[in-house]
């Protein structure tokens, strides 16, 4: 049967303020275990949360960009289960009356552009860490709680089940990952996992228009992951329903090595949270004039600066969306237009040489060693004429492992293109006399032997002669000989 | 010389003009807590080193010459709810006998920096869910006036504490009456202030909605006293009031001429002792003789009040107490995993009360059930607070007994959860509401003290010292003292 499916993300964002949501310890990733601790973070009998302004604004911010309304009147609930990684056995978060609702974000697949709806944006302390003795939770006799994390700000983003694939939940993911990045609230890293996605998928006949049992997907720790994970998952569904089985709702756990997913719990055992409006919290009131301030001072978000990158660079939307979707890779691209680079010529670089070693160095563009100024210098020497794009990569290998300007490796290393006719004429007049046969042949008619005289200079010259040059100077000689 | 006899106020006095030294006063109490602890077992820790140690600073700045503040030097003890730095605070409960807090509770912080002594951490029912005391995981502690009784509940050892002359105030928690009803049982003064006047930092939650730290006294002198040094904002505390704290002995003044009275029929329902409503009659007669107004009100929605408090204080007692489960602090008993760690660990170190309420609460919270009896008892609560809100509106003070009776014996009402409630029955309205009362000493019925309860409007508390401080210069009943008597 031909079926439709249907996805729905829950994505979790640690906010990058200094200070934990409820009380004044630090955030900082990878400190010493149970160092960021305190009475409140702790959960010891006693102690009383404050919440953390700027997790409010944080959370407003984002609101906002994802087109949200934000509520004037939001509160915190009390989520209460058991697990040690969690001190109070209840987690802190919001219920009933989130801070902000009804959003919406553009997403871009295949050239299609599609609306999907973002139910609500709420805040909450993360839990603690725990650490099993053994490899895995199942061969594991004991366990120990770092609780470093615990009460760390988290926001989580709810969809609509508005995706109908797994690449536009893994676009959808990487819109909101860019978003948070350009609003500069989130480190959005999944591997440390600042971000996390939660995904739930069902599916239907086509043209049906009640929802199927759904699954929901844990562990989707890359984009990766969402989109291999759903596939499989989709798959999944797709085979139980044609051979006449049931989804059953279930939590399921995506094993990235393995490439499939287990059951964790199927929904019947799962806990009734006993929600309860958290007693020692008073309201998030917000004042309507502090959101409009908020609202006026975001900062340039993705598809405004897609469409500028189009409209002032003259790049294509494809280049646009795929430098856009990373604020840092933007942010170099701007840099070097400020460094009278052509951006064309800056975007191609990015998406070509630039992102090839960052992928080989498992870097971010943020550790670039290749200052925006630096490439920029390099498009300049290949505008020039100094030297031909071909060498410029042989530079910019060399700038990538010295950190050297492109100026001082062309000098140090002699890379300057010849563009001397009388130096090229010599070598072209020598090389056609060595090589008569190619001439005759070339004479007769076989364009490609002029390829092969070509790459004779090219040798002599060590690739530094002008390859325009080259060829019609060659041009040129063979038809008067 | 017996100076554990006398109040806060007049100890001052006495140091200041040096006529004693803190020593003296804190030794004297110390050889009193040694004379009776046996008879009342107020205490679950005392702290005699550090009590003498904090006397002895005080006793050094009165000889360089420096202000001390009314508190300084002078005894009182802390409820075992209050968390202090170093010092055992176990909430009469097994689940915490172990557990040290590394930090002071606002209210100790700020007794400390008045250089207030603290001879120990006093009983109570366990995590304050009672009204008798009995609920203590430890002991039970005796009514000073007849060692048979109890001396109410939940700060029954703080009460009793102050009525056996084993500390001069203390602090308690009231969260249904659980500061009030104790001292009506042992003729004391007990206010539990508007919610939000006293930080609840480093007070071991029951309800948090409902909770407040006030004072237990002899007088209503030294409860204003007790006020000025704990009430206030408190950044750590949300629920804080941010207003400023007046002086509550300006408050100290003999005359109620034109205060507006109100008499709540509903709180003269069946089961009140004849006694005790000939008292709180008696007393109505009397202010009015001393100037005052009185009309009688119907307060409607009282008959709910009590209902709405046993699912809702449970409901948030359900999650407060969830963090007691072996984890990283307090008692653990090993399981075979961590399921069963938490069911054994619970099951051996928590009182049967507390589990009774835990369940009460886990049901009023479950889906299904959360809209019937969580969110209803909510709407109750408003309409509590509405009742009051409207009697308000014409009137400066609502008076009722404190309590339908008087201390009950001990082992009398431990098999009867619902009679044990109904010792609540006029006190927990006024945490519903969040209001401030105050319950002062009105008459004894066959020996025992019986308890005047007077209700403000919010931030109220000047009104209720001025009220209560003109019917005590008035009467003597709070200056007899407690005899001992009775067959423990």
């Amino acid at each position: 049967m031909d079926y439709e499916i249907v996805i729905g993300l829950e994505i979790h964002t640690e906010l990058k303020t200094h200070s934990k949501i409820f009380c004044g310890c630090s955030t900082k990733f990878g400190s010493e275990q149970n160092t960021n601790v305190c009475p409140v973070c702790l959960g010891l009998p006693g102690v009383l949360p404050v919440i953390n302004e700027k997790v409010v604004e944080f959370a407003v911010r984002v609101g906002l960009a994802l087109n949200c309304e934000i509520l004037p009147f939001s509160k915190f609930d009390r989520k209460n289960y058991y697990y040690p990684d969690l001190p109070k056995n209840f987690q802190t978060s919001q219920y009933d009356l989130p801070i902000a609702v009804n959003g919406h974000l553009d997403i871009v697949v295949d050239g299609q552009t599609k609306r999907i709806g973002i139910t609500r944006v709420h805040m909450e302390e993360d839990a603690g860490k725990l650490v099993h003795s053994g490899n895995t939770i199942n061969d594991s006799d004991s366990a120990l709680v770092d609780y470093n994390r615990t009460g760390v700000p988290l926001l989580e983003i709810v969809s609509e089940p508005d995706m109908s694939s797994p690449e536009e939940a893994r676009a959808y993911l990487e819109k909101v990952k860019a978003i948070l990045e350009y609003l500069d609230v989130s480190d959005c890293k999944m591997e440390e996992g600042s971000l996390r996605c939660d995904a739930n998928i069902s599916l239907r006949p086509r043209g049906v228009k009640k929802l199927g049992t759904k699954a929901e997907i844990k562990n989707l720790n890359s984009f990766r992951s969402v989109q291999r994970g759903l596939e499989y998952e989709a798959a999944r569904q797709e085979e139980v329903l044609d051979e006449g089985g049931r989804i059953i709702q279930e939590t399921r756990t995506w094993d990235e090595n393995k490439g499939i997913s287990l059951s964790m719990r199927s929904k019947e055992q799962l806990d009734d949270y006993r929600f309860l409006p958290e007693p020692d919290l008073v309201p998030v009131i917000v004042d309507p004039a502090k959101v409009e301030e908020i609202r006026t001072n975001l900062p340039e978000l993705p598809d405004a600066r897609k469409q500028r990158l189009m409209d002032s660079y003259g790049l294509s939307e494809y280049d646009a969306s795929v430098i856009t979707t990373s604020k840092a890779m933007a942010d170099y691209l701007d840099q070097g237009v400020e460094c009278k680079a052509d951006a064309k010529a800056v975007a191609n670089w990015l998406m070509g040489e630039v992102s090839k070693h960052l992928n080989n160095d498992g870097i971010s563009i943020l550790a670039c060693p290749v200052a925006p100024k630096q490439l920029a210098q390099l498009i300049a020497l290949i505008e020039k004429g100094t030297i031909s794009s071909k060498i410029a990569k042989t530079v910019f290998e060399e700038m990538w492992t010295s950190r050297k300007d492109a100026e001082v490796i062309v000098k140090e290393k002699g890379l300057v293109q010849i563009s001397d006719s009388s130096e090229i004429i010599g070598i072209v007049d020598a090389v056609i006399a060595a090589n008569p046969q190619s001439v005759a042949d070339f004479n007769a008619g076989k364009e490609k032997a002029i390829g092969f005289l070509v790459g004779q200079i090219m040798k002599q010259t060590k690739g530094r002669a002008n390859p325009d040059m080259v060829n019609s100077l060659l041009r040129e000689r063979m038809t008067s000989n | 010389m017996e100076l554990f006899k006398y109040t806060a106020a007049q100890l001052h006095q006495k140091l200041v003009s040096k006529e004693i030294s803190a020593t003296e006063l804190t030794q004297n109490v110390l050889a009193r807590m040694d004379a009776v602890e046996n008879d009342v077992k107020s205490y679950i820790t005392e702290t005699r080193d550090s009590a003498l140690a904090q006397a002895k600073a005080v006793d050094t700045k009165i000889s360089q010459g420096q202000d001390i503040s009314v508190l300084a030097g002078v005894p009182g003890a802390l409820k075992d709810n209050m968390c202090t730095k170093g010092v055992t605070t176990t909430c009469a409960s097994q689940i915490l006998a172990n557990f040290v807090p590394p930090y002071d509770a606002t209210v100790v912080e700020k007794l400390r920096a008045e250089d207030a002594v603290v001879v120990g951490k006093a009983n109570m029912d366990e995590f304050a869910m009672g009204g008798s005391t009995e609920n203590s995981s430890f002991f039970p502690t005796h009514n000073p006036w007849d060692l048979s009784t109890v001396p109410g509940g939940s700060s029954g050892g703080s009460a009793a504490a102050v009525a056996a002359g084993e500390a001069i105030w203390a602090l308690g928690s009231d969260t249904g009456g659980s500061i009030r009803q104790p001292a009506s049982y042992c003729g004391l003064v007990g206010m539990k202030p508007t919610y939000g006047r006293v930080s609840r930092y480093g007070l071991v939650a029951y309800a948090s909605s409902l909770d407040q730290i006030g004072p237990i006294t002899r007088d209503v002198t030294d409860c204003a006293h007790v006020l000025n040094s704990i009430c206030g904002y408190d950044a750590k505390d949300s629920t804080s009031i941010n207003a400023g704290v007046p002086d509550y002995t300006k408050s100290l003044v003999n005359n109620i001429k034109g205060l507006k009275i109100g008499l709540p029929r509903e709180y003269f329902a069946s089961g009140m002792d004849p006694e005790v409503e000939r008292a709180i009659n008696k007393a109505i007669e009397q202010l009015v003789a001393l100037g005052a107004e009185y009309k009688e009100i119907s307060m409607p929605h009282t008959e709910y009040a009590l209902s709405a408090y046993y699912m809702l204080a449970p409901a948030e007692a359900s999650s407060n107490l969830a963090r007691y489960d072996g984890v990283s602090f307090g008692q653990r008993v090993e399981g075979s995993d961590i399921v069963d760690m938490y069911k054994k660990t619970r099951s051996e170190f928590l009182g049967a009360e507390v589990k009774r309420r835990i369940m009460l609460g886990t049901y009023a919270l479950s889906a299904g059930y959360h809209d019937a009896y969580y969110l209803k008892a909510l709407k109750v609560r408003t309409l509590v607070k509405q009742d009051f809100d409207k009697a308000f509106e014409n009137l400066d003070v609502i008076i009722t007994p404190t309590a339908p009776t008087t201390a009950f014996k001990i082992g009398e009402k431990t098999n009867d959860p619902l009679a044990m409630y109904l010792q609540d029955v006029c006190t927990i309205p006024v945490n519903l509401a969040g209001v401030p009362a105050v319950s002062i000493p009105c008459g004894f019925a066959g020996g025992m003290p019986i308890g005047l309860q007077i209700i403000a409007k919010p931030l109220g508390e000047e009104t209720l010292i001025r009220t209560a401080y003109t019917f005590e210069q008035n009467n003597d009943y709070h200056k007899g003292f407690a005899p001992l008597g009775g067959v423990k």
